[in-house]
């Protein structure tokens, strides 16, 4: 069962970055991408990331698509029907760099067998046991990953000032 | 799963590569961005489950990094089409030669 919804998710995902790439108008892209983000927040219930799954909802398709979409609507880009995807050689170049990319990753999963729900998998099971599906993620965030936790907190407020500073009208 | 997770995650980060070469579109080549990066997050989560709930603490701080990145990335561009009118990337070739 969890494997058909797999697929069936991950199909969806596929089919909406390839709409990201392919499609015309960018609030058609920006759709698709939201479309593949909420895909793979179902992947990621499938893979017993439940909090991973709520935050990539409320804060990549909830924040920063609709940031995006500010954006597009601001610069009043919505109906921007032009082709805008490069031709002739460099469209060869990039097809080639993607393929050569697959063709490393490819290799790098040959023969790849993972055990299905290996040692991680248990002390993931055991934790979520322990404090809840929050508290799985919260303890170690809070204990061993404290010190990088407090600099996300100056990294989001650096970037608040820095996209003030970069969008105001006249800047010095 | 974890296997046919990691074959998704590579599926995803070589179309995103695709786009960002081949779009002129500045932002629509940094949703692609976006894309790579929810790639690579696919890869922590499929790893947790191997090696513990680590894995899911680093997509957690990939996605604060994502955040800060998006808002200064669409400023630029904001400031970017306040003075050329556009946000086709050929236009920008004032350090190109």
């Amino acid at each position: 069962m969890t494997t058909v919804l797999f697929y069936v998710f991950a199909a969806i995902a596929v089919g909406g970055a390839f709409g990201v790439v392919m499609s015309r108008s960018p609030v058609g892209s920006l759709l698709s991408m939201v479309g593949t983000l909420f895909s793979l927040a179902a992947t990621f219930v499938l893979l017993e990331a439940h909090f991973l799954a709520a935050i990539q909802v409320i804060v990549y398709a909830g924040a920063i698509m609709v940031l995006f979409l500010f954006v597009i609507m601001l610069l009043n880009l919505g109906h921007d029907y032009q082709k805008d995807l490069k031709g002739g050689v460099f469209a060869l170049v990039s097809f080639g760099t993607a393929g050569l990319m697959a063709g490393f990753l490819r290799y790098q999963l040959r023969g790849v067998g993972l055990a299905e729900g290996g040692a991680g998998g248990a002390a993931i099971d055991a934790a979520m046991a322990e404090h809840g599906v929050v508290g799985a993620i919260a303890e170690p965030l809070y204990t061993t990953y404290v010190v990088p936790f407090e600099m996300t907190g100056i990294l989001l407020l650096v970037a608040i000032v820095g996209a003030l500073v970069l969008a105001k009208k006249n800047v010095a | 799963m974890i296997t046919d997770a990691l074959v998704l995650s590579a599926f995803l980060f070589v179309i995103g590569t695709f786009g960002v070469l081949v779009r002129r579109n500045a932002i629509i080549m940094f949703l692609c961005i976006e894309l790579q990066l929810n790639a690579v997050n696919l890869t922590f989560v499929a790893f947790s489950q191997l090696h513990g709930i680590d894995g899911q603490i680093f997509v957690f701080f990939v996605m604060t990094v994502a955040a800060a990145e998006a808002a200064v990335g669409l400023a630029i561009i904001i400031s970017i089409f306040r003075h050329y009118e556009t946000v086709n990337v050929d236009n920008f070739k004032l350090l190109r030669w």
